[in-house]
């Protein structure tokens, strides 16, 4: 298939129409209109329904609503919007409504900046919602890799009757790169009709009865099956890059549009005879644990976890895997500041000879 | 006449207050659905308060939504389920505070369903907090003193709010104190009903109600309350129909 040139957002909105999406709600906030403006009017051509919310909140329950409808639905913010959505994501959450959800990442907290950055990773792993849930975040490093995910978000939300999160900051969605857009999936618009809603059985009940509201017993018992699902979400759907790590002393994490600024900088100080590899989480929840369990630890002396957040977010999760056997590093830009490759250049390899960024 | 059962309602005791007039809705709506055999079409938005309850009674499929946001969630459900019968239950701090935005917005876009909007001028089922449509001196757990317009401002008119939006196809408020209330109340439900079977877009029912719990009065001085309190206030009539006016 032929490779076509794309904008980030409107890759991800048409990966998702081509996955199934036939319903949109959003509103308006940068960077992200890009998704919004393209699914006004691509969602009409295949059928589907696009609606300006009044708000992030009134957009998301609208969300709730046409997924509860049947329909494969998404809405899409930045950071501020994300916050208002967080009402709507625990509400689907507890009614074990799918969705696909975007946030277009920009610096924080507050209203911010509108450039990009990587501060809601804490948000987005941890905290989408009252509650204590967890949903699967994608963050991908590319448009490809974004288009990708995006085409298969509607297929692991059904399975696991959960709404999927897409984190990326706001120059992935931004750029323009080349990309190989998947099939049309064929979808009849009722796709989650065929999913039973119904999460207690109730002989009294309709047909089709979706609550976020439960007897305490019985929400104790559904709250008891998350375990199991994180517990398979860590065994079987991880997706993770690991580059150059057999020889490598020190081991660069990194996601998103920093793992690209850090790929850059690790292929020229290996020139240099640097040893270093990387790590990097393609899906954050489930993090990939594993790889940082498994490294040799005889031979890795520091790991660098460069993002585009200070403090670091990812660096307790990255500290589960590595169990204090080799000091953690820092590195990074925010507010909206991007990464410079020189700067990361010279920050690793100061590191490295130092010890300290 | 052949006295029935309402079709859409299941038959388990209601847990409504004594003297609630929830109880009355919830009934009427549930006789109106099987009277025009939509039993099977009908979805159900309720919302967060005492109205909630109805996820037990009402037979159809439903889905219960977040404070206020009743609106939006029919307008995401009936965007891509435009040949069912989609209705909203809110209560008057559900849909005229938390969920203003949304109550307005969709009446403004004109969203073929239709909302029902309980008045009863308390926060029931958190236990008799002002909402805003309490009135001037009506004593709450959060106004003792009776409400005050100089810090709290004055009770919100729905229906006339709602009426002065260009999109809005049937608005009409209707006591359920008295018989002659009641009867045109289920007339005005079947009708709003009818207009979104037909795909005339947004209707918008308020039915006024008591408290007799949070109020503090019986349920027989609660109506009478309303004789002289409620609905000279929140004047009965029908706001705007463009079936009618056109």
């Amino acid at each position: 298939m032929a490779k076509i040139l794309m904008q980030g957002c409107e890759a991800i909105a048409e990966a998702a129409v081509r996955g199934g999406c036939r319903f949109f709600a959003g509103y308006p906030i940068t960077p992200q209109n890009e998704i919004p403006e393209y699914l006004s009017s691509r969602l009409l051509e295949v059928g589907g329904a696009y609606v300006q919310g009044e708000s992030e909140v009134a957009s998301v329950n609208m969300v709730y609503g046409a997924s509860a409808g049947g329909a494969r639905a998404m809405t899409s913010s930045s950071g501020p919007g994300i916050s208002l959505k967080a009402e709507g994501i625990s509400y689907l959450v507890s009614a074990s409504l799918p969705a696909f959800i975007v946030n277009v990442s920009r610096g924080g907290p507050g209203l911010g900046s509108i450039q990009p950055a990587q501060q809601d990773y804490l948000q987005a792993t941890k905290a989408l919602g009252h509650g204590g849930f967890k949903l699967m975040v994608f963050a991908p490093a590319t448009i490809q890799e974004a288009v990708d995910l995006a085409y298969d978000a509607f297929e692991y939300a059904e399975r696991d009757k959960r709404p999927v999160f897409m984190l990326i900051d706001g120059c992935l969605g931004a750029i323009m790169e080349q990309v190989e857009l998947p099939p049309m999936k064929e979808v009849t618009g009722k796709e989650t009709m065929k999913i039973n809603l119904r999460r207690y059985e109730d002989e009294t009940r309709g047909p089709r009865t979706i609550t976020p509201i439960y007897p305490e017993i019985i929400l104790e018992n559904l709250n008891k099956q998350d375990v199991k699902l994180y517990d398979s979400w860590a065994e079987n759907d991880v997706k993770v890059e690991e580059f150059m790590l057999e020889d490598a002393e020190y081991v660069v994490c990194a996601y998103g549009i920093a793992a690209r600024v850090a790929k850059e900088a690790i292929i020229n100080l290996r020139q240099e005879g640097y040893k270093i590899g990387m790590i990097r989480p393609i899906t954050l929840n489930p993090f990939p644990k594993k790889s940082f369990e498994k490294l040799n630890y005889e031979q890795v002396k520091g790991i660098v976890d460069i993002e585009l957040a200070i403090p670091a977010q990812m660096r307790d999760d990255i500290a589960l895997g590595v169990k204090e056997r080799a000091p953690i590093y820092e590195y990074g830009r925010c507010g909206g500041i991007l990464l410079d490759d020189s700067d990361t250049y010279n920050a690793i390899k100061k590191i490295i000879d130092g010890g300290n960024a | 006449m052949e006295y029935k059962k309402p079709a859409n309602l299941l038959p388990i005791q209601s847990g409504y207050c004594s003297g609630c007039l929830h109880g009355l809705a919830t009934r009427l709506i549930a006789d109106v659905i099987g009277e025009i055999d939509q039993v099977d079409n009908v979805f159900h938005v309720l919302p967060v308060g005492c109205s909630t309850l109805n996820l037990k009674y009402w037979r159809g499929d439903m889905i219960a939504s977040a404070h206020g946001r009743a609106p939006a969630v029919a307008t995401g459900y009936k965007r891509v389920n435009p040949e069912r019968l989609v209705f909203a239950y809110q209560g008057d701090g559900d849909l005229a505070a938390i969920g203003l935005a949304e109550i307005m917005s969709a009446a403004n876009r004109g969203e073929n369903f239709t909302v029902f909007f309980l008045n009863n001028q308390t926060y029931g089922m958190t236990g008799g907090q002002m909402a805003p449509t309490t009135l001037i001196g009506q004593k709450t757990t959060t106004t003792k003193q009776g409400r005050d317009p100089a810090t709290t401002g004055y009770p919100l008119k729905m229906c006339e709010l709602i009426s002065t939006l260009e999109a809005p196809y049937y608005v009409a408020r209707f006591a359920l104190n008295s018989p002659k209330g009641v009867t045109d109340a289920k007339k005005a439900i079947k009708k709003a009903f009818n207009y979104q079977l037909e795909g005339k877009g947004f209707c918008f029912i308020e039915l006024l109600s008591n408290c007799p719990t949070n109020w503090k009065l019986s349920p027989l001085d609660s109506l009478e309350y309303m004789n002289t309190n409620t609905i000279p206030y929140f004047v009965p009539g029908v706001y705007k129909d463009k079936g009618v006016d056109a």
